[in-house]
């Protein structure tokens, strides 16, 4: 057994929590840049501008690049030859969210009750997402995850006669709809099959993947390319504010389904597609 | 896209008719944030009749929870979250006297309608841009609701506040039109 100490888990987390709210990724910041030389619109650009701009003041000035820090979604993988030590998991967990939310001088967005509120003062809990996974390592995903683009998500018990076709124009009506207020051009996860707790998981995990990845499947990679090529026909645009670049990517995640079901989700990230993780 | 007209709060009718979707504007002066559970409280004072904690007259109520100030900043990362949730509450502060309002996403029939009535205006900045944002805010007070903390009501003052008319006060909406504009078939 290879012991992992709870202290080094809530160090970590803190420190993912202040990065992923700072500083962009590689990939996503290539695709902005990339979207600004290509979008045709001048209100479009204008707001292109003005992001990329933003990231450049974030990274330099550390501070968070949106105001809506998010809620701490955080995806952890445990190697089962793993021994965690001096704490429970998910408190620590959440003790690096906590200190990375008020260290990092990041909004603290979370209310204990749904109906009756009370903010918790320190972004706590976290949502946790726990696999037990072969070997001796900690994978740990911080995604924060912000209210307008999570809003904009949702899930659909659909028919198996629904089809192919009938994902196609769910997601790109559910796209048209959503308009400016998900604060694209971002990224569209789709989660398809397994049960309706489960596609909501996969659509939320297709958002961690780099922008500008494909699904190993060859069937599905070609699907996020189609349906990326659709929606960024609806006009939306930047911001809502109508242009070619809507989305900035499609990525899907799949699971086997019920001969009876077929889940469909559809979890959109914003511009700010924020992750960042570390194996232990 | 033409030059950024100034603008200088409070706001009159005269410049709220004068805008036009699609124009650029940098705002200067006293605006106000509030957002879900300001305006809740606002729209309740209103109904039993009781004075607002400001002035509503002619004035710009932006929506926005700012992250916390890193020390030396006044404020933290502050760009605009989504309008539409503000939407079963704004009309009826546009008929008390608010002029503008800043957020990002349409605005519902209900708000138009009000808008168009009573002459205010609907300003767009750019979602997630809220250090970029951050820079034209020069001071920032809560001074309402301070147990609401991103949510309380703050009076901020701001130069050069950069934003895009999105729907004015006689119907016209830049997101209808922009999307319309570059829809493909």
């Amino acid at each position: 057994m290879r012991e992992v100490p709870a202290q080094c888990i809530t160090d970590t987390v803190k420190r993912l929590c202040i990065e992923a709210n700072y500083y962009l990724n590689e990939p996503e910041l290539t695709a902005l840049q990339k979207a600004y030389r290509e979008e045709q619109s001048p209100y479009g650009k204008a707001v292109l501008k003005q992001i990329l701009e933003n990231a450049e003041i974030a990274k330099n000035e550390q501070i968070a690049i949106c105001q809506d820090t998010g809620f701490a979604v955080v995806f952890v993988e445990v190697g089962q030859e793993v021994h965690i030590t001096g704490g429970a998991l998910e408190d620590a967990i959440n003790e690096g969210v906590r200190q990375g939310y008020i260290d990092g001088y990041l909004r603290k967005s979370i209310l204990k009750d749904p109906i009756r509120g009370g903010n918790t003062n320190d972004n706590t809990p976290a949502v946790i997402h726990t696999r037990i996974v072969p070997g001796d390592k900690v994978k740990i995903v911080v995604a924060p995850k912000g209210g307008g683009s999570e809003n904009m998500s949702t899930v659909r018990m659909m028919t198996p006669a629904d089809g192919v076709e009938g994902i196609k124009k769910f997601v790109v009506d559910w796209v048209t709809q959503a308009g400016g207020n998900p604060c694209p051009p971002g990224i569209v996860g789709i989660g398809i099959g397994g049960t309706f707790e489960y596609v909501a998981y996969l659509a939320k995990k297709a958002l961690l993947r780099p922008v500008g990845s494909r699904n190993p499947d060859p069937y599905y990679a070609a699907l996020e390319e189609e349906i990326l090529e659709l929606v960024n026909k609806t006009g939306v645009g930047p911001m809502g504010l109508g242009g070619k670049v809507t989305m900035l990517d499609v990525h899907i995640e799949f699971y086997p389904r019920h001969i009876a079901t077929f889940p469909v989700a559809v979890n959109i990230n914003c511009h700010a597609a924020r992750h960042k993780e570390t194996v232990l | 896209m033409a030059e950024a007209i100034n603008i200088r709060t409070p706001l009159t009718e005269e410049v709220v008719r004068s805008l036009k979707a699609g124009d650029s504007v940098l705002i200067s002066g006293v605006i106000y944030t509030a957002r879900d559970a300001a305006h809740k409280r606002l729209v309740e004072l209103i109904e039993k009749g009781e004075p607002l904690p400001f002035d509503i007259e002619g004035q710009i109520i932006y929506y926005v929870g700012p992250a916390p100030a890193k020390p030396g900043y006044p404020i933290g990362p502050a760009g605009p979250t989504t309008s539409y949730r503000m939407d079963p509450y704004a009309p009826i502060l546009i008929e008390n006297g608010l002029r503008g309002m800043i957020g990002k996403g349409p605005r519902r029939k209900t708000v138009e309608e009000a808008m168009k009535k009573f002459g205010a205006v609907y300003f767009a900045a750019t979602g997630g841009a809220a250090a970029l944002i951050a820079k034209s805010i020069k001071k920032a007070e809560v001074i309402a609701y301070p147990e609401l903390g991103a949510e309380a009501i703050r009076q901020l003052v701001v130069e050069g506040f950069p934003a895009i008319v999105a729907q004015d006060s006689h119907g016209g909406n830049l997101y209808k039109e922009g999307q319309r504009k570059y829809r493909a078939e």
